[in-house]
């Protein structure tokens, strides 16, 4: 295993972690989802990266699917939605972005250091990704938490499926192929599932806030 | 200090006086040339600065000394931070007198200068160039200073001497910490020379700009002083970002073969580096001020985060 | 040289303080006379000084002395000693307050509510005591001198008590500094470990169990973070130091604010030992809040005073910061870096004392030349004030933490205290700590933001006002203290090693080890505090060369071109009708800062209609720690004290009952 591979893996990780970061300062729903699309592409290229150094011919595969699924499909579906539900200028988040940058930061270092007694464990290639494919999921439940549309949240719920594929990539060269296709096709359905719902909610309350969800809890 | 030192410091200086202007000017032929437009001669600053310095200097009726003196300051401070910048080597006499965080430090000295003749004359543009100029600083510094931050704890120093020859020693390696502070010191530098999206350089129209607010009333050697200063500026970090993220081609302490060869290459790097600012320039519009900050805080960020990086993947 | 010498040192300082009780007393006897008062006993009180930082500064390289006056009360004597920190701090006090009782002997004049034979006693006595809490080596001392400080300075602070506002201001500070006064005693009291024996020396000797350690600490944050304005107990420094005449702002803000750093470095370093590494976390979280609260509401003042105010808030902050770096290099046991970090704190210390303290002198001389504090209506005073307008201008350089001030070179060395944290063996340390070197270069980038509008709008542009082109300069006893204390700022400034050398001692007694010693300071012109490979510095060169490029230029330029000037009026792109109202006000300068950090104020804002005839536009900045913290537990007081109230009844026989039940209680309690 040379050291350059490490090197891109690295690459890729960083990247993959400053895209979270910049999921988290978006505002815009249309950026949002470029930048989901980014993280996907980010994504491809490690798993590339490592079917490459490994020579296993399924991640290839899998990095085919991710870019059919991730960077091109789901991108496609949500842009669709968001011209259909009218949404293009979602600016509310509930806590304003210095405080969840640096609650990012603070996130960040915790998930390297829980990782770090792992990834000694492990003899994978790029033992330091594993702290930050952790980090980006939890940045993405951070930003599920801290957005109060729909849609944003469901970007954020993608998000997070990516970091957990990265960490199966770069920390165990991926997982069995049934498994991935399974995801895949798991993404997909609850992607169309969310989809739907959210029409539901708009047209049950005129507006994608899920605040109105919260009249649904018994008195 | 010696002889040697002596003599490379001052044709340090000198390739910087010279250098400069020729920058700003390429930088302006590469921005005409991409925007269909005829372009001035590559030599148009120098003969800018001539006809400034001819021209006698208007001062406005109670103007203090500080509104004087300014010039001279900004001028050195820019002039001696090209002297600290490992340009054509790293065998700088005067280097150990200021490290990376002095070098900030600098900058931030001429931008105090700058501000506060700006606000001496008492106009609106005067003051309302000063604040704009406090604006990007006080954003831009801290951002700076962590892209130096994370190439000093990659080279364990913060000398700017020794970060440049660690770095230029170390065998190739793509680290991500780099790649992200070099984006960010693309931001930052966008903003400190007033460039295209924070600032245009070429604008009059009074109601957007901050680096032509500043010196709007200066005029003559004054005007020709701030102005040579401003393109320096360009220079040294230029030439800062090229010696940390290029390294190559920059002589070592008492190499004279290498030195021969370190004037071509940071001729052939300005050069490229020029085209890329002019494209930059070229391709952006310019923001609104009040986007300007959020544009700095990222580049902050971004500087953090390329520290974080580093300290988590130790690359 | 014998052990005379040696004994010198701790004589000298009391007899110094003696002098400054004698003069206090003689200006008592001149009570109403400005002449003796001023031209005599301040100059003489400012020698005092003089005297006082020579002693100290005699005093800190040797080991300890120790003395013990026979007053106090009947076998608790008053136990002195001078060892290098108190020497340091006793240098800090005389070094600033030379130059400040100059400056106060032109400044006070007649009319400022108390009569100056009676400030002049205030003064001193308020210099006494700071200089006795220095040397003060056991708890009944210290506490004893520690309110001897508050009281002299409550009183000066109210100097003006006619007005109701100064009152209040003075009323809060009181209030705040005997709760401060309580937190101390109680970490006395902890410290002690139940002996009974409140000698500092008993107290190094106790080993206190982590738990009690930690109290103890939280006490002595809590107390000297009350005194130094440490967030959110810095309340009152923003009410009483706009309050007080200008000299006595000077000097609480420069050095009364250290005596508390003083009370905190010598409790968490030297009484409890080794601190523990959370301990450095919480100094390190609480000081970078306050650096940055400090900076950010700075910003924003529109008051000339308070802005200095907010901004010495940031530098304790700073000063805070480098403490808990020093902590957690210590409680690792990684002393050189703990050496670095606190020398950076200590010498922050010494640096703000300096520039602040003339800072504040000329707001002083800004006031008493125009009558006004607020910052809107100055404006263009460099050109009535030279002398005023330039040393403000080191001041505001040193404040700004720009090269080649003093300010800087300290701002210095704690950043790369924060570089080199790479051994520490707490991976989430090691990575967190780089991260608040990130907040402490925006705090400074910020000061320096703030700087400018200080100084641009006092004595930049044109004047607001019609009144301020007879503003005066200031007299000749002000000026040599402003001269002095310019001075003192540029040679800290150029000097570092120096300094460092002089600080030496202090590390080496608290962390066990010394910059200088460890060989690799780098010679006088060169501060290479860790390696000259790994950073340096030389502030001489740094303005040699400056200043050299400058004069070639002016040279140069005259030689081949010329140095014709034209006057004219201004151009401002060719607008016709300006005036000075044009120019950006305060509230304009400080417009960007409140519009990106808007979550953190608590701001009222009137804005005008497009149709108003006369329009304003006014904007208020309320302290936030006002409507979170302190108006509830004065509502919660308030309740409790109801509740309490309906006790009583006005009517005797119910209060017998009061007493009978008590009465019934005890003896039902002691018999159980």
């Amino acid at each position: 295993m040379s050291p350059f591979t490490t090197q891109v893996i690295h690459l890729f990780a960083a990247v993959l972690l400053l895209i979270a970061f910049a999921m988290l300062a978006q505002r815009r729903i249309v950026a949002l989802i470029n930048l989901f699309a980014l993280q996907g592409l980010a994504l491809v290229g490690s798993t590339a990266t490592v079917a490459w150094a490994t020579g296993q011919r399924h991640l290839y595969w899998s990095a085919g699917i991710t870019f059919a699924l991730k960077v091109v499909l789901l991108p496609w579906l949500l842009h669709r939605l968001i011209r259909r539900l009218n949404v293009k200028w979602d600016v509310e988040t509930l806590i304003n972005i210095p405080t969840m940058m640096l609650v990012g930061i603070v996130l960040v270092v915790f998930a390297f250091n829980l990782a770090l007694p792992i990834s000694e464990f492990s003899q994978s290639i790029a033992r330091g990704a594993l702290g930050i494919a952790l980090a980006c999921v939890l940045m993405s439940f951070l930003m599920m938490i801290t957005r109060s549309k729909a849609v944003p949240q469901v970007i954020g719920f993608l998000a997070m499926e990516n970091g957990l594929f990265f960490a199966a990539t770069s920390a165990t060269y991926g997982m069995p192929m049934v498994v991935e296709l399974g995801i895949a096709l798991d993404v997909l359905v609850g992607m169309i599932i969310l989809g739907v719902f959210m029409f539901q909610i708009r047209e049950q309350f005129d507006s994608l806030d899920i605040h109105h969800l919260e009249k649904l809890k018994e008195d | 200090m010696n002889l040697e030192g002596a003599l490379g410091q001052l044709l340090a200086l000198a390739v910087a006086l010279l250098g400069a202007p020729l920058l700003s000017g390429w930088v302006s032929q590469c921005r005409a040339w991409l925007q269909n437009r005829r372009a001035p001669p590559l030599a148009m600053p120098f003969r800018t600065l001539h006809k400034l310095f001819w021209k006698e200097s208007v001062v406005a009726h109670g103007a203090s000394p500080m509104f004087r003196i300014a010039p001279y300051v900004v001028f050195a401070c820019m002039a001696l931070a090209c002297m600290i910048v490992p340009m054509l080597s790293t065998n700088l006499p005067l280097a150990p007198a200021a490290d990376a965080i002095a070098l900030v430090g600098l900058f931030g000295v001429a931008r105090l200068f700058i501000s506060l003749a700006a606000m001496d004359i008492g106009t609106a543009f005067g003051s309302l160039g000063a604040r704009r100029e406090m604006l990007v600083g006080f954003l831009a510094e801290p951002a700076f200073l962590m892209v130096l931050f994370t190439a000093s704890l990659i080279s364990s120093s913060t000398s700017l001497a020794t970060t440049v020859s660690a770095l230029a020693h170390r065998e190739f390696a793509i680290l991500p910490s780099l790649a992200f502070a070099g984006l960010a010191f693309t931001m930052v530098s966008l903003a400190e020379n007033a460039r295209v999206p924070v600032d245009n350089p070429a604008t009059h129209l009074e109601l957007t700009m901050i680096h032509e607010a500043l010196i709007l009333e200066y005029s003559g050697r004054h005007l020709a002083l701030m102005e040579w200063a401003a393109s320096l500026k360009l220079f040294a970090y230029s030439c800062a970002g090229l010696a940390i993220f290029f390294p190559w081609g920059i002589a070592e302490a008492r190499d004279h073969a290498a030195l021969l060869w370190a004037l071509p290459a940071l001729v052939a790097k300005l050069a490229v580096g020029g085209f890329v600012l002019a494209l930059i320039e070229t391709i952006l519009a310019k923001m609104r001020v009040f986007r300007v900050p959020e544009f700095l805080a990222a580049a902050f960020l971004l500087g953090v985060l390329a520290l974080l990086v580093h300290l988590l993947l130790g690359a | 040289m014998g052990p005379l010498p040696e004994l010198l040192a701790i004589d000298g300082v009391t007899v110094v303080v003696v002098a400054w009780l004698g003069l206090g007393l003689a200006g008592l006897a001149a009570l109403h006379d400005t002449r003796v008062v001023g031209r005599v006993l301040f100059p003489l009180s400012a020698l005092a000084s003089l005297a006082l930082a020579g002693f100290a500064l005699m005093g800190l390289p040797g080991a300890p002395q120790v003395a013990v006056l026979a007053i106090g009360l009947p076998d608790l004597p008053f136990h002195l000693r001078l060892d290098a920190l108190s020497a340091f701090f006793l240098a800090l006090l005389g070094l600033a307050s030379a130059g400040i009782s100059v400056f106060a002997g032109g400044y006070f004049r007649q009319g400022e509510g108390t009569p100056p034979g009676l400030l002049c006693l205030h003064y001193h006595l308020f210099l006494a005591g700071m200089a006795m809490v220095m040397l003060a080596d056991d708890a009944y001392a210290f506490m004893v001198t520690w309110e001897v400080m508050a009281l002299a300075s409550f009183f000066l602070v109210t100097t003006n008590h006619r007005i109701a506002e100064i009152r209040r201001a003075g009323f809060l500070y009181l209030l705040v500094a005997h709760v401060g006064a309580i937190a101390i005693l109680l970490c006395f009291g902890v410290l002690q470990a139940g002996t009974g024996d409140y000698t500092f020396a008993n107290m190094r000797a106790q080993s206190l169990s982590p738990f009690w350690a930690s109290c103890a600490f939280g006490l002595a944050l809590l107390g000297f973070g009350a005194k130094a304005g440490i967030l959110p107990l810095h309340v009152w420094l923003p009410e009483a130091h706009p309050a007080a005449p200008s000299p006595v702002s000077a000097l609480m803000s420069g050095v009364m604010l250290k005596t508390a750093v003083y009370g905190l470095v010598r409790v968490s370093f030297d009484l409890l030992g080794t601190p523990a590494w959370w301990w450095g976390v919480v100094a390190l979280v609480v000081g970078l809040a306050t650096a940055f609260f400090g900076v950010v509401f700075a910003a924003a003042q529109v008051d000339m005073k308070r802005l200095l105010a907010y901004s010495s808030i940031e530098n304790v902050g700073l000063i805070v910061v480098g403490l808990g770096l020093a902590m957690v290099f210590a409680a690792y046991r990684m002393d050189a870096l703990a050496a670095l970090a606190l020398a950076a704190s200590l010498y922050h210390c010494l640096n703000h004392a300096l520039f602040k303290s003339l800072l504040f002198l000329g707001t002083g001389c800004v006031l008493h030349a125009t009558q006004e504090r607020s910052l809107g209506r100055l404006g263009g005073l460099l050109r009535f004030m030279p002398w005023v307008g330039w040393t403000a201008l080191a001041g505001v350089m040193a404040a700004a933490g720009l090269p080649p001030s003093n300010g800087f070179v300290s701002e210095w060395l704690l950043l790369q205290g924060f570089l080199f944290t790479g051994g520490l063996p707490n991976p989430y340390l090691r990575m967190l700590v780089p991260v608040f070197a990130a907040g402490v270069v925006l705090v400074a980038a910020l000061a320096a933001y703030v700087m400018v509008k200080f100084y641009g709008v006092i004595f930049l542009g044109r004047p607001r006002e019609e009144k301020l082109a007879h503003a005066h300069d200031a007299g000749g006893l002000e000026r040599l203290g402003l001269a002095w204390l310019t001075a003192g700022c540029v040679l800290l400034g150029l000097f570092p090693v120096a300094v460092i050398e002089v600080i030496d001692p202090i590390t080496f007694s608290l962390v066990g080890r010394g910059l200088a010693q460890s060989g690799h300071i780098g010679d006088w012109l060169l501060l290479a505090p860790v390696s000259a490979e790994r950073a340096s510095y030389s502030p001489l060169t740094f303005l040699v060369v400056t200043a050299l490029i400058v004069v070639a230029t002016i040279v140069l330029v005259r030689r081949f071109y010329h140095g014709r000037v034209r006057r004219a009026a201004p151009w401002d792109c060719g607008f016709p009708a300006q005036t000075a109202r044009m120019q950006d006000t305060a509230e304009g300068f400080g417009q960007p800062i409140r519009q990106i950090f808007e979550p953190f104020y608590r701001m009222r804002r009137e804005l005008p209609s497009p149709f108003d005839a006369a329009p304003r536009y006014r904007v208020e900045i309320e302290d936030p720690a006002w409507s979170a913290i302190y108006l509830r537990i004065a509502a919660a007081t308030e309740a409790v004290s109801r509740a309490v109230g309906r006790l009583q009844r006005g009517r005797i026989s119910i209060y017998l009952l009061y007493s009978f039940v008590t009465l019934v209680a005890l003896l039902f309690l002691t018999q159980a």
